[in-house]
Formats: C-alpha cells, structure tokens, sequence
C-alpha cells in the first residue's frame, strides 16, 4: 500500500512550529518512515504550477503553519486546499493568527512609516519599499503588504487544528500519530484534550476554590512563590481560561500562562471569555475602587488577545477611512 | 510569480528572498539584486504593549534563536527600569545564553552549512544534508549530533520553562533558579557538551581543514569581501556573547571605534532600498556609499567570523588555541573569506561549551537572589547580546506605567544585509558568463549566503540538499531570459 | 441650479441587554405609560446585567449595532445579589478593549436603571442616540 502523501507549509511564521517538528528527535524518523512527504515547507519551491500539477487530492494531509498576511500566503493556501484530502491549521499563528495579529491595531501606512521613516535609526531618504521598483538595470517588484493578518480558517476550510505557540512535541506527536491511525474526531476539532490548563497545573491544588482577588499584580511587582497559584497572589494567569495540553510549561518556568494554546471548545471568543474572567474574579464592587484595581491590566488588550487578535469576533481594529 | 530564495534574516521577517539577476548585451551580469520581500511590524505593534511581555512577544521573531531576542529585551528591560540583575541571575542569564548559542551552532554546523563540506560543494544535491552527512561520516555521528541536540534544549528547557519561546526574562532578574541539585546535573551535562563540542572540532579538521579542495573554496576570491566587521567584547576585548561593548574594526583590522549599546544612534544608520523590506544598516563614521568593499564604506559584518575578527582573543584556553590557529592558517587578522564563517562557527562553539562549564561549575551559581524587583520609573532601555548569527540590539521606550511608546530592534541578520546582498551580486557576476547559466552557478550562489547562517536556514536546507533557489534573469531590454528554478524534488524517503 | 439635497439622517442601530427585573420593567412601564423615546434600540431581554457575555457585545458590534447598551439594576439591588458588580467590572475592561479596536467610548455603556424609572430610561436611550448619531456609523467591515 502507497504511503499517505504528506506536505507541510509555512505562511507569516517564525519557523518555531518547524522546530517543534525537529524538536521530536528520534521520533520524527519514525513519522517520516510512515509517510511520503511530497513538499516541504519553505524547502521547496513553492512555485503554484508543481502544486496545481498534482492531482486534486492527492495529497493525504497538510500541515500548515503561520498566519496569513500576504496574498501569496492565501494563493497557496487555497491551493492546498485543493490538493489536499484534509488541511490542518498546525500552530497558533494558523489557528489563530497569533502574535503577529497584534499588527491588527495597526495598519500598512503606520507600520511602514515607522520602519522606512520616523524610526530613531533610519537615514529617510524618501524611499521606501513599493511594489513596482524601477533600478537603472530595469524593474523589480515586492509583493504588497496586506493591513490586516488572518487565521488559515479564515481563507479556507480547515479540517483540524493543532494548539500551542508552538505546539508541543507531545500535542504534535499526538495529533500526528491520530491522522495516521485514522482515529479522528469530527472535523473542525482541536487535536488537544478540552480541559483548562488549571487540570494540568501542578499548582492546581493551591488554587482557592472561589480565586477573589483584591488587587491585581504585575510581575515586574513580586516575586512569584512557585508553589502557589500564581493568580491566588495576584498575577494575571490565564490558565483558567486557556486549552491544556501543554504540560503547563510556562508555570513550571516560574511565570504564568499567557494563552498560547487558544481557547477551549465552545468559547465564542477567547478575549471575551477572558476579560470575563478578569472580571470575575476581581472581588471589588465599588465602582472607584473596581476601576483603579482593573486599571491595572495595564494592556488589556494585548493580554486578552496576544495570540487570537485576528480570529477575535472583531478581527482588527477599525480601519481609518482611506487608508 | 512567487519568489524563492528562502533566506530568513533575523529580522522582522520570515520566509521568502528573491533575487534577480539583470544581464548585459553580451549575457554579463550587470547587476544581481537580492531581495527581501516580507516584513511583520513587530517594532510597530509593540506599541501598547507592557515592557515585561516584550521578551515573550519579540522571541516570535524567530523560533530557530527565540533566545536570542528573549536575552536582548530581557537585558533591554533591565535598562529601562534602570533594574540591575542580581549577580546570580547574571551568571544564570549567561548560562543559559551559552547553552543556546552551543546548540544552535552545532546544529548549522551539521544539518545546515556544515553539509557543504562534509559531504562536499560538489557532491550530489541529494547527499548535501544530515543524511550525507552521516552516510559520510557514521550513523553514530547522526545519532551524536541528536542526542545532544536533545538534551542541550532540555536544560534550556529545565531553565527556560520552554526552549521555544522562554518565559526566563525579567528585569533586573530572572524567574526561574537553579538548585544545588540541578547545578550539579548542569555541570555534569556541561562536560558532555564540551566533549561534543570538541568532537565538532574534530570533525570540522578532518574532514574540512584537512582536504586542500575546501581550504582552497575558502580562501577563493569569489566569496571574499573586504568590510568592516563588529562584535560584542567584554573589557579585555575578548569574545562575549552575552554582554560587553561592541567593537569595530576596519577591513585592515584596526579599531574603528568601541561603543556601548546605548550609545548605537550615534554610531549606526540603516539605509532604506525601495526593492525589498530589510534595511541595511552602516557606519555613520563612513557613510553609505553603496553596497561597495572597503575602509570607506559603510558597510560591515556581524556573526563569528566577523566576532573573531573584531576582537583580541577568546576568554576561553581551548577556543584561543583554536582561534589562533585560525587566524594563523588563514593568513593573519582580519580574515575575509565569507566561507570562513564555518571554521569561526566551530571555534564558537569550543567557546560556548567552555563557558557552559564555567558558569555551571559555580556554586554560586545556585544562589536564591534571582530578582531584584525595579523602582525607577521607566523610560527608555537598550539591550545588545550577540545572537549566533550577529548583534542584536533592542531598544525601547515607554511611558511611566511601563508600557511601551517605541520600540526599535537592529537584528542579526540585518546587519549582514548588504554584505549578504553585495556576495550575491559578486558571486553571480562571477559565475554567469555569456549568459550561460546552470546549475554550478545555483550552488555558487547558495554558497556565498548560506555562509552566513541566515536564520530559517533550518528550512532552507530541504532533504535533497539544496536551497530552493528560483532565478530570473532579465536582458538588457527587460525581457524574460531565463527562469531557474531550483529545489522542487520530493523528499526521498 | 436648485439642488434640494435631501439629507438622509444617519439612524443608529443600538442593541440593548435589559435585565428583566429592573431595566426591561422600566422599558415595560414607559410602554404603558405610553412614553415616546427613540426607536432605534433593539431590546434584548436577559434575567440579570451579569448575564451578558463579553461575546454577546462583540458579536452586536460585529453584526453592525452602532451602540450597546446594557442595562441593569442599580449596585445592591441585584435581584441576584452580585450579577451587576460582574457586569459592571466586565464593563470597565471591556470598554478600554473596545476602544484599542477603534470603538469609542460613547458607543458602549451600561446604565442602572430601576422597574419604576421610565423617565431616567427614555432620557437615557434619548441621549445615547443622539451621542451615537454624532459619532456617525460604525457598521463594523469583517474580513
């Protein structure tokens, strides 16, 4: 029997879900015995005519990480699509658009003038990038730089998804070895458990029944005792809110969880569902008071939605007209 | 079209290069423009953000050396809440840095550029990878090279919380220590890197030192270029990774001038082309007079040859043996060869494991005084390491919350930009003649930038042993005349 | 030439979440008492201010509501004793969240407002229309 056709490719990414892959070590010799891999990500030359040339299909999975912030990025991915029996969202950039969607709150004509004009290091000389260059030898062109970054589901239909920025050998290991098994879930599941990091947390039993919490910390404030729930003393953790999955990792490195799993099932927006949660376990009711401890998510925003800024209901900030 | 050159530098980027190749009447190469055609924003939405999520944030600019960006906006941090680290935390920072820079070189070495001269520049493309490699030299070699891969990321990890993206970072500390327990399977673990690193050494002069054909590549014209080189030197001018003052020297070895990191808008500029997204940092001493050779332009290099080059020695005994033997093979200080960037590769990694020992063979080192919590209202804060593949510097303003108004980051790869751009040019018009065109110039092309470990090399380097690598060349009158694209094979597996 | 321009006034579309045992009582009562106020708010009935979801505000924006507003019993009434404090304290972040997205403050509030308050509940629509109407249309672009 032929072995799957696998491919795998990368979109805005920071190669760490590619680590991830090498990360498996001797184990990735094992997944690459049992698969044919057809095209490999930013290894291969991603010339659209080599993809359309396969057959619709035939491919057997792809993998595919980064978010999605040029138009190049969208062709292929639709072009994937396509070729492919099943198309997983692998990462959180992918899932979710991830931390380049904090561009989001920004747009091309900012970010552009940061970078080619007002930055402190920058010799301006008027120029700066354009699509359509002309150099004394003829032209040469640059792709265009979209406003706004995109989770993959939101281009295309994504069968599965896998968490974790990036995720872990473990979580990777274990979706990989369910499409080989044929052992999957109904399509659009996350190939992670759905319970709270708070399961998995070794601190878990330290965490008080009710958290009620008078004052909110930030970690430039204290030092963190590592053997008690880091939000009982006041820090922000999002683990109560956040997929497990992941070993809790970040509290075993002594700091709290940032979200980089994403949200767990039936959680219609991770930052909703977290300011909700802030909210909730902030245990002040005068008005003033509530105000001054709440204050002190000093970057709500960027908290709440570090890594799914894009797949949040809103999606970006609102563009200015004309620009 | 989409273009393919999958250089990454450590910059704001990921993925994707191009380069385009303008010919004359005659099929000469006027002119070979390598491009950068991406670009995320990280310094732009930074804004807004609290300063102690900067080095979780700026470690997703890359996942091959996330450390590299995680030390720097930690150390960046540390100036913006004027919050000295705690010696403890110092030497644990130090630490760990040394880990990560030994793992990461050892891993170009074998699975990336190293392949070109185990297996050979002229080998098949197919045995140009890992697996040639240790076809070449022995499964036990492969399976070496893996485990210590593997446990080298786990004391990160350990250390870390994560070797993907750390949580280590905070200013004035760090948030994670080590007990006398752990320290001693540290140290133990440091003396098994140091025996891999020297391994790699023995590898590298057998199999490269020793055969005339690649010293002979090395010190070949095509891939020398006469610049300035800069690198990070703690106080008796030596190599530091960690921390120190950046030293420059001119392409004739002299000290040009040697900075702190606060003080890098006196000394640097980046220079916009309108053809591609990176910027090109230069000296302000020199100006930028173009992507042009020489004492007075602008222009220089970072990463290990360029570190070997801008300083006076390694602070430790078995890499100065090496080094010197280096400088001493190779005819005397600076070296110019871009290729020699393998060879300093090695002697870097000598230094890291050593350093590694050191640091982890110090009690003091499993002291409890990892933090020291900031009181100064912050404001502004810059922060330089040396990251495997060059400077790295960050710099970042805030208002009195702590939450950050600028941010502006001059990263690794950046800083080699024009040198990278001027090899590509050079080893085009030195390859292309008549307009003839093949394969041979591909890998000559390849060689001259891979050299210079541009991050996402891990990718570049496809199982078939080459770099995906897409050419066009243009005729004198703007028409299409060759399209070579490079790279398309399936795995063989 | 006479051109009559004939200016198209801009109607806010406001989405409100009235707890059923103060705010919608009162929305009952101005009913009956036959107040008019602003037409232009779609009432969402819902048995306590802390029962709204972050998600419900976001997905009323996304779906193009020029305005939220939520509206409850006032702090120590709570026919649920707490449910307003959390809707209250989800309100406070949530406003500055909104506003990093370009969504200004006007366009979101959360107003206390008791069974017999119809006035203070007509005066309160009234105003957040005609703040809405000079902010101009959100009709929120997706994708």
């Amino acid at each position: 029997m032929a072995k799957p056709k696998v491919a795998f490719y990368w979109c805005a990414s920071c190669g760490g879900c590619e680590e991830a892959v090498v990360d498996l070590a001797e184990k990735v010799l094992n997944v690459v015995a049992a698969v044919d891999i057809v095209f490999w990500p930013v290894a291969l030359d991603f010339k659209k005519s080599d993809v359309e040339a396969m057959p619709d299909k035939s491919i057997a999975v792809s993998f595919i990480n980064g978010a999605i912030r040029l138009s190049e990025q969208e062709e292929m991915a639709q072009l994937l699509r396509r070729k492919s029996q099943v198309v997983i969202a692998f990462g959180a950039c992918a899932q979710l658009g991830g931390i380049p969607g904090l561009a989001n709150l920004w747009d091309r004509r900012s970010i552009f003038d940061w970078y080619y004009r007002q930055a402190p290091s920058v010799a301006p000389d008027g120029s700066a990038p354009a699509t359509k260059v002309k150099v004394p030898e003829g032209e040469l062109e640059l792709p265009a730089f979209w406003d706004t970054v995109k989770s993959l589901d939101q281009v295309i239909d994504v069968d599965y998804f896998v968490p974790g920025c990036p995720p872990t050998p473990k979580v990777l290991l274990a979706a990989v070895e369910a499409l080989l098994g044929g052992k999957l879930p109904p399509k659009g599941a996350v190939l992670a458990g759905d319970k709270s990091l708070c399961h998995e947390c070794r601190l878990n039993d330290s965490k008080p029944e009710k958290i009620l919490i008078a004052d909110l910390k930030r970690i430039t404030e204290l030092q963190l005792d590592p053997e008690k729930c880091y939000l009982a003393q006041g820090v922000i953790c999002l683990g109560p809110v956040t997929r497990g999955g992941c070993e809790a990792l970040c509290i075993e490195g002594h700091m709290p969880c940032t979200g980089c799993f994403g949200p767990l099932d039936q959680t219609p927006d991770y930052g909703g569902t977290a300011v909700s949660f802030l909210a909730s376990i902030v245990d002040v009711n005068d008005e003033a008071e509530a105000k001054r401890v709440l204050d002190k998510v000093a970057d709500p925003t960027g908290i709440v939605y570090r890594y799914s800024l894009a797949r949040s209901k809103l999606g970006r900030k609102r563009l200015e007209a004309g620009a | 079209m989409s273009r393919q050159v999958v250089i990454d530098p450590v910059t704001r980027l990921e993925g994707h290069g191009r380069i385009h190749i303008f010919l004359d009447e005659k099929g000469e190469v006027r002119r070979a423009y390598f491009q950068i055609p991406e670009l995320r924003g990280f310094e732009k939405f930074l804004v807004g953000r609290c300063a102690e999520d900067a080095p979780q944030i700026t470690s997703r600019i890359c996942g091959v050396c996330p450390t590299a960006h995680h030390m720097a906006a930690t150390k960046a941090l540390d100036d913006l809440y004027k919050a000295e680290p705690t010696d403890t935390a110092r030497k644990l920072r130090e630490m760990l840095y040394s880990i990560f820079m030994l793992e990461d070189h050892a891993l170009h070495l074998f699975f990336l550029g190293g392949p070109d001269f185990v297996v050979g520049p002229t080998a098949p493309k197919a045995e140009r990878n890992i697996l040639g490699v240790i076809q070449k030299v022995g499964l036990e070699v492969g399976k070496k090279v893996i485990a210590a891969r593997k446990e080298l990321r786990g004391l990160i990890q350990e250390l870390g919380g994560r070797v993907i993206h750390p949580v280590f970072g905070l200013p004035g500390g760090v948030a994670k220590g080590l007990t006398e327990e752990a320290r001693v399977r540290f140290e133990e673990a440091a003396r098994r890197g140091l025996e891999f690193a020297l391994f790699c050494e023995t590898v590298f002069e057998d199999v490269v030192l020793k055969n005339k054909a690649y010293v002979d590549l090395i010190t070949s014209d095509a891939y020398t270029h006469r610049t300035h080189y800069a690198g990070l030197v703690d106080s008796n001018g030596r190599s530091n990774f960690y921390d120190g003052t950046i030293r420059v020297v001119d392409p004739s070895g002299n000290e040009v001038v040697r900075f702190a990191a606060r003080d890098y808008l006196k000394h640097i500029a980046e220079h916009v082309e309108p053809w591609t997204y990176v910027k090109f940092p230069f000296l302000k001493a020199r100006g930028w007079k173009g992507f042009v050779d020489g004492p007075e332009s602008g222009v220089y290099s970072v990463a290990p040859l360029a570190r070997l080059n801008a300083s006076t020695g390694m602070a430790t005994p078995r890499a100065q043996a090496l080094y010197e033997t280096f400088f001493k093979t190779l005819g005397g200080k600076p070296v110019h060869f871009t290729l020699a960037n393998h060879w300093a590769r090695v002697v870097e990694i000598v230094y890291a494991a050593e350093r590694f020992l050191e640091l982890a063979s110090d009690p003091s080192i499993a002291g409890t005084d990892i933090r020291r919590l900031p009181t100064e209202t912050p404001r502004e804060g810059i922060g330089v390491v040396e990251a495997p593949r060059g400077l790295l510097i960050h710099h970042y303003t805030s208002d009195e919350r702590g939450i950050l108004t600028g941010a502006n980051l001059l990263v690794a790869t950046q800083h080699n930009a024009a040198r990278i751009a001027m090899s590509v040019d050079k080893a085009a018009k030195a390859s292309i003649h008549g307009g003839v065109i093949d394969d041979g110039i591909l890998n000559k092309v390849e060689m001259a930038f891979r050299a210079y470990d541009p991050c996402h090399a891990c990718a570049t380097h496809s199982m078939p042993g080459s770099m995906p690598l897409k050419l066009q060349v243009f005729a004198a009158d703007g028409s299409l005349v060759r399209e070579i694209v490079r790279g398309v094979e399936a795995c063989p597996s | 030439m006479q051109a009559t321009v004939q200016e198209q006034r801009f109607e806010p579309r406001i989405v409100a979440f009235f707890c059923n045992w103060c705010t919608y009582a009162a929305a009952d009562l101005a009913g009956i008492s036959r107040m008019k106020y602003a037409p232009n708010v779609k009432v969402v009935r819902v048995m306590c201010s802390g029962r709204v979801d972050p998600a419900f505000v976001l997905e009323a924006f996304r779906s193009g509501a020029d305005g939220v507003l939520i509206g409850g019993c006032h702090p120590g009434d709570c026919h649920y004793k707490e449910g307003n404090y959390k809707a209250m304290r989800r309100f406070l972040l949530l406003s500055r969240v909104l506003e990093d997205f370009g969504i200004e403050r006007g366009r979101f509030r959360l107003e206390w407002i008791s069974a017999s308050e119809a006035e203070k509940l007509r005066a309160a629509v009234n105003r957040m229309v005609e703040d809405v109407r000079k902010l101009g249309p959100l009709r929120w672009k997706v994708g």
